[in-house]
C-alpha cells in the first residue's frame, strides 16, 4: 500500500502512522454529556468498504492527512489535508506528481 | 484487584493443576458409549478397506426454525454449539457458516495456547480455557494434538524482566503456572536464541509458562463440529446471513442465502466480520475495529525449537510445527481492513525481528504467508454477552488472541445463551463496560485498537 502525500508524493505506507476513523468529531470540550464522550472515545462504524481515516506522514513532512480508502480492497481514492480548508502549499514544496486535492473532508457526515 | 486473589491455598491449586495427563484417544467415553474413533475402530475399518467411516459432520438442509442459531462456523461458533448440546441439552441448534467450515481465523492462526495474563479477569478466563484444552482431545474423542510444550517470553531489559516477573506472580497467584528463566537457562533450553551480550537486544531472562503450547487448529474446528453434529446440531455451510428477522425490537431469526431461518435465540460469533453482521441488525457502531494480521511459515527444518518463543523487544511469536516449519507472526498491519491479506512493511518488520531473535534462520526460506481479519476491541479484551438487541447474543472482540480462548469462549457463550446470564468467567466481558468505565486493558494502551 502506498499513500500519495500532497507534499511529498507517493510514499510507502511504512512512512505513515495510522490514526483511525476520521469521521468521529471531538465533542464540545465544555460538554459534560457522558454518552457523547463515550461514543467519541469508543464507538466506531468500522465499515467494510469506503473508510475515511486519518494518517500522519510521520516519516516525512509530518502532515496529518485524511485518506479515503476501501477496507476490503485497500484501494485509496483520495488524500487530503486534515486541516479544514487549508490553502495549497507554497511553491517551495517539491513538485511531485501530487494527486488532485479534494477539499478537506473532516466533519463530513459518515457515509 | 488484589482483593480478588486468594493467596491462601493458591499454591495448592497451582501444584494440583500440573498433574501430568496421559494423552491418546479414549476407548470409551465417560458416558459409557463406544468412542467413534478408537484403536478398535481403526482396526475394524482397516480390515474393511476404510470404506465405512462415517462423515464427520452431515450436510443438512436448513430447517425453518431452531431453538438457537449460531452465526459463524469458526472455532468459537462450533464450540458454542457443542457446549449448548453437551452441557445444556440444547441440540436443536443451527450453525450458519458463510464459507466452508474453518475457513476463517480458526484455520489462519499460529496455533498458540497460553494463559499468561496479568489481570485477574483475564487469568481466570484463560486458565479456565487451559483446563478445557487439557482434556479436549478426550472430551471430543478427537485428537486436537494439544502439545504443552511451554511458552517462553524473552525479556530484554531489567525493567521488562520486572514487568514479566510481576505478571508471572499474578499468574501463580490466580492458579496458573509460571517460571522465571535466566539467560543461561534459556541458552540451554532454546539453543537457537542469541543470548550473547553482543545481541542487538540482549536477553536478560524469560518468563516460561510450562503448560502453554500449541494445538492443531483445524482439528479443533473439526472436533467441535463432529461433537456438535453427533448431538444433533445442524452445521450449515455456504449459508451467508443477509439480514435479521424482527418482531418489534426482538430478533427472531435470520434471512440467509439459503432462505429464512427462525429461532428464539440468535447468537453472533463472527470475529472479524462482526461489524458487517451487526450492521445488518441495525447496530451501526461498536467498540471494535477490524484489522488485518499476517502469519508466516517457513520451509520444514529438522527439530530446532521445542517450545513457543516470543520476543520482547518488538512483537514476535514463533513455534515449530510437527511438520518442521517455523510458524510465526508479529503485529497487526495497524489500519482498518477486511481484506484477508496485508502489506509488505509488516512482513519486513517481522522477518527482521525473527532474525534478531534467531540469527541462524536468516537463510531459511519462507514458504507461505497469509492474513486474517481481527476484531480489535477498544481495550484488547473480548465481549461475550447477551444483547445488544433482545433475542440476540454477541461474542466478539478477540483481537488476535481468539484461538486459545476457543473452548472457554464456547463454554461461557453457550452458558450465556442457555441461561440468559453470564458465567462467572465471562461476566466482566460485557459490551457496556466501555461506557461504564470498567475496561479490561491488559496492555494499558487505552482506546487504540491497533496497539492491543
Amino acid at each position: 500500500m502506498r499513500i500519495s502525500c500532497p507534499y511529498c508524493g507517493t510514499r510507502d505506507v511504512a512512512e505513515f502512522t495510522y490514526q483511525g476513523d476520521a469521521t468521529i468529531t471531538r465533542p464540545d470540550p465544555a460538554s459534560t454529556d457522558q454518552n457523547t464522550w463515550n461514543a467519541f472515545v469508543y464507538d466506531r462504524a468500522n465499515p467494510a468498504g469506503k473508510h475515511s481515516e486519518l494518517w500522519q506522514h510521520s516519516g516525512g513532512c509530518r502532515t496529518h492527512l485524511v485518506v479515503e480508502r476501501d477496507t476490503v480492497t485497500h484501494v485509496i481514492t483520495s488524500v487530503a489535508f486534515a486541516g479544514a480548508k487549508r490553502k495549497p502549499v507554497s511553491a517551495a514544496a517539491p513538485k511531485r506528481k501530487a494527486p488532485a486535492r479534494k477539499a478537506a473532508t473532516r466533519g463530513k457526515a459518515p457515509s | 484487584m488484589v482483593g480478588n486473589l486468594k493467596a491462601e491455598g493458591a499454591y495448592v491449586v497451582y501444584i494440583g493443576m500440573r498433574s501430568v495427563r496421559v494423552g491418546g484417544p479414549a476407548l470409551c467415553r465417560a458416558d459409557g458409549n463406544m468412542a467413534e474413533y478408537s484403536a478398535f475402530a481403526l482396526l475394524r475399518n482397516a480390515l474393511s478397506g476404510n470404506r465405512d467411516w462415517k462423515q464427520a459432520w452431515r450436510k443438512p438442509e436448513p430447517k425453518p426454525s431452531y431453538d438457537v442459531i449460531v452465526i459463524g462456523g469458526g472455532g468459537h461458533g462450533l464450540a458454542t454449539a457443542y457446549y449448548l448440546a453437551a452441557e445444556h441439552g440444547i441440540s436443536n441448534v443451527a450453525v450458519l457458516e458463510r464459507g466452508w467450515l474453518g475457513s476463517g481465523n480458526i484455520g489462519r492462526n499460529t496455533t498458540i495456547v497460553r494463559s499468561n495474563y496479568l489481570l485477574p479477569q483475564s487469568t481466570r478466563f484463560y486458565e479456565f480455557s487451559m483446563k478445557l484444552w487439557e482434556n479436549l482431545s478426550h472430551e471430543l474423542n478427537y485428537n486436537v494434538m494439544f502439545s504443552q510444550r511451554g511458552i517462553l517470553n524473552l525479556a530484554h531489559s531489567p525493567a521488562q524482566a520486572d514487568d514479566y516477573i510481576r505478571r508471572g506472580n499474578a499468574m501463580r497467584l490466580s492458579g496458573g503456572d509460571a517460571e522465571w528463566l535466566s539467560a543461561e537457562e534459556i541458552g540451554r533450553k532454546v539453543p537457537g536464541v542469541d543470548v550473547s551480550g553482543s545481541a542487538r537486544f540482549p536477553v536478560v531472562g524469560g518468563l516460561l509458562q510450562p503448560r502453554a503450547g500449541t494445538a492443531r487448529h483445524d482439528a479443533v474446528a473439526w472436533g467441535y463440529a463432529r461433537g456438535a453434529d453427533r448431538r444433533g446440531v445442524d452445521i450449515i455451510e455456504n449459508c451467508e446471513v443477509t439480514g435479521f428477522l424482527r418482531d418489534g425490537d426482538r430478533i427472531v431469526g435470520v434471512t440467509t442465502t439459503r432462505g429464512e431461518i427462525r429461532a428464539a435465540k440468535t447468537a453472533v460469533a463472527v470475529a472479524g466480520s462482526t461489524g458487517r453482521v451487526m450492521k445488518l441488525a441495525g447496530v451501526d457502531k461498536l467498540p471494535i475495529e477490524s484489522h488485518v494480521l499476517q502469519a508466516f511459515v517457513t520451509e520444514s527444518l529438522k527439530p530446532f525449537v521445542d517450545m513457543v518463543v516470543t520476543w520482547g523487544a518488538g512483537h514476535l511469536y514463533m513455534s515449530q510445527s510437527d511438520k518442521g516449519g517455523l510458524v510465526f507472526g508479529g503485529n497487526i498491519d495497524g489500519y482498518n481492513s477486511y481484506a484477508q491479506r496485508g502489506n509488505l512493511p509488516i512482513v519486513e518488520e517481522v522477518m527482521s525481528e525473527m532474525v534478531a531473535m534467531f540469527p541462524s534462520v536468516a537463510r531459511v526460506r519462507l514458504l507461505r504467508s497469509w492474513g486474517g481479519v481481527m476484531d480489535m476491541s477498544m481495550d484488547g479484551s473480548p465481549i461475550i454477552t447477551t444483547g445488544p438487541l433482545p433475542g440476540m447474543y454477541l461474542n466478539c472482540g478477540w483481537c488476535y488472541g481468539g484461538f486459545k480462548a476457543t473452548p472457554a469462549s464456547g463454554f461461557s457463550f453457550a452458558w450465556t445463551i442457555a441461561r440468559d446470564e453470564p458465567h462467572q468467567i465471562n461476566a466482566p466481558y460485557t459490551l457496556d463496560r466501555f461506557h461504564r468505565g470498567v475496561i479490561i486493558d491488559e496492555k494499558g494502551q487505552g482506546a487504540t485498537p491497533r496497539l492491543h
